[in-house]
């Protein structure tokens, strides 16, 4: 199936050695620099945290990994079971910690909650529980968000986006396959739709009205080719274009710190400028 | 001749540390015999220093300076830091330093501040290309993106240098099917300039990540045959340790001797014209 994915747009193939092992090194670096040795992950049972997950696991070993699963009653069974084949397979110590006691307490408040709200609430109450583990064991909460997702904005804001590392977050969904498959992930992890699980029947590509294969391809010239419009057009349909420049533009904010409106001389992020590894 | 290339991972503004970390690849190239041992750019502070750029910049007087000068006893070093200049200007330098005395600084000309990088933010931009004379024979440093436009090595060429040495913080960027296109860009530009040349090509490369940025390394020597005669590995600190023989600079240019047959003063002669006629074409 991956090989017939990237058989279409194989201007997105990577090297997958290298790229394994930039990853993995880095990504040890950045943890252990900031201090820690562990990292927690969210593990859903779809493709992107278990790319995370395996990756954590090679760059930090599984006794350094902790996975956390945070079902909610209408998350599918299936998710359940796959995050487990991924638990099984790395034998990382992990966690199953059910939310919806916490979601329905709140939203018993706002019984006609739509499931946007429901499912951004979901995000962010799995993002509190990350955060506090991650206190507990001492370990950094690793992000498991796609280039793709978070150039549409596909995700929820201080919810699954949040994370101290994100070591996917330069790879298009489509990339994410190929690692996926390359390091072993679990087949049906690999072959399923992907879905934010949020509520019943949720499908990714259903909800965005285009499949990965085709945005990844887009995004790819537009953003990595710079092509201009006028060139995208002879590529994609214009009412695509539209509606995938629109997310991106739209959902700028979900990329960024949150603004900080100006007084001093050295504003945070403006003019007071430093890494986060600086001093370390 | 035995170089070394000092394939380290510096820690981001610290200094202190990096000190250190230049003294134990010193000793550990000294034990091996190295005579000249060369550290990456800005192997005293990282790389994405931003706003610290103001607060790790020395004086070339600075003790941290003057000890590393000082340890250049039985072998030559060559080492990156942000240099304050008495007018306090800050440079992106590198400073060569023999018999316990500093031989030749070099100021990074060409500050990138494009796309990922942001130098020309912070550093002046050096005024001279100039080779200079070593106890093995005429030499010319260049800092990273210095090398990438193709009249610094002609003029260190011009100006007598048989070996040209970068100091470099390449990040690895642009992975693709087979490879990531820094390493090869890098990797073809130093063969050709070496073989155009006819130089000793001397690459160090840093390791390390800073906020997700990883420096690749892959330090080289290619010789003045343009042939590649030694990398270092992909992401990890090292000490590389090579011998050259500076005699291939006499064959290569014997063989194909294009700086023989080069035309400097055409070239000023045309320099000149294009220079002025731009200038006084104006907006045209």
């Amino acid at each position: 199936m991956v090989e017939q994915l990237l058989a279409q747009v194989p201007f997105l193939r990577l090297d997958e050695k290298l790229v394994t092992e930039l990853l993995t090194t880095s990504l040890r670096e950045e943890v252990e620099k900031a201090g820690f040795q562990r990292v927690v992950i969210g593990l859903s049972g779809g493709l992107d945290s278990a790319l995370s997950l395996y990756l954590a696991v090679r760059a930090l070993g599984a006794e350094n990994v902790i996975a956390v699963r945070m079902p909610y009653r209408t998350s599918s069974p299936a998710s359940l079971a796959d995050a487990q084949l991924a638990i099984d397979d790395t034998k990382v110590q992990s966690y199953t910690i059910e939310i919806t006691e916490q979601v329905d307490a709140y939203f018993a408040r706002f019984p006609q909650a739509t499931v946007l709200r429901r499912g951004n609430k979901m995000a962010r109450e799995r993002m509190s529980i990350l955060y506090d583990l991650s206190a507990y064991h001492q370990a950094l909460v690793i992000g498991t968000s796609n280039r793709t997702e978070l150039l549409l904005g596909y995700g929820t804001q201080f919810g699954d986006s949040a994370s101290a590392i994100n070591p996917i977050g330069d790879l298009y969904k489509t990339q994410v396959w190929q690692l996926a498959a390359y390091l072993g992930v679990p087949e049906p992890i690999i072959t399923k739709p992907p879905s934010a699980d949020l509520w019943e029947n949720q499908t990714d590509e259903a909800e965005l009205g285009f499949s990965y294969q085709e945005v990844d391809a887009f995004l790819y010239y537009w953003v990595d080719q710079q092509y201009t419009k006028d060139q995208l057009r002879t590529l994609f349909p214009a009412p695509f274009i539209e509606k995938v420049m629109k997310r991106v533009v739209q959902n700028r904010y979900k990329r960024t710190m949150p603004v900080i409106l100006k007084v001093s001389n050295r504003t945070i992020g403006q003019d007071y400028r430093y890494l986060r590894d600086a001093g370390l | 001749m035995r170089i070394g290339l000092a394939q380290i991972k510096p820690h981001l503004g610290r200094v202190d540390k990096n000190l250190e970390l230049h003294i134990r690849f010193i000793e550990e190239a000294r034990d091996q015999g190295v005579e000249l041992l060369v550290f990456p750019e800005l192997s005293l502070t990282g790389y994405g220093l931003l706003d610290l750029t103001y607060e790790v910049a020395k004086k070339i007087e600075a003790a941290e300076i003057q000890t590393l000068v000082k340890e250049a006893k039985e072998l030559d070093l060559l080492f990156g830091f942000v240099e304050h200049s008495p007018e306090h200007l800050l440079y992106n330098s590198a400073l060569y330093a023999s018999k316990q005395e500093i031989k030749y600084l070099h100021r990074k000309v060409y500050l990138p501040t494009y796309g990922m990088f942001d130098e020309g933010r912070y550093f002046a931009s050096g005024q001279t290309i100039r080779s200079f004379a070593t106890r093995f024979g005429q030499m010319g440093t260049l800092v990273c993106e210095d090398i990438w436009h193709t009249s610094s090595p002609y003029l260190l060429v011009q100006d007598g240098a048989e070996v040209i040495i970068v100091l470099s913080n390449s990040p690895a960027k642009g992975l693709k099917e087979t490879g990531m296109s820094t390493q090869e860009n890098w990797y073809r530009l130093l063969q050709t300039q070496a073989q155009l040349n006819g130089v000793y090509l001397l690459f160090a490369n840093r390791v390390g990540v800073e906020d997700g940025t990883t420096f690749f390394g892959g330090s080289a020597v290619v010789t003045p045959f343009g042939t590649i005669q030694k990398t270092a590995s992909l992401f990890k600190e090292e000490l590389v340790v090579v011998d050259i023989d500076l005699d291939l600079v006499r064959k290569a240019r014997f063989q194909m001797p294009l700086l023989r047959d080069e035309k400097m003063e055409l070239v000023i002669r045309e320099l000149e014209r294009i220079s002025r006629q731009r200038s006084e074409r104006g907006w045209k």
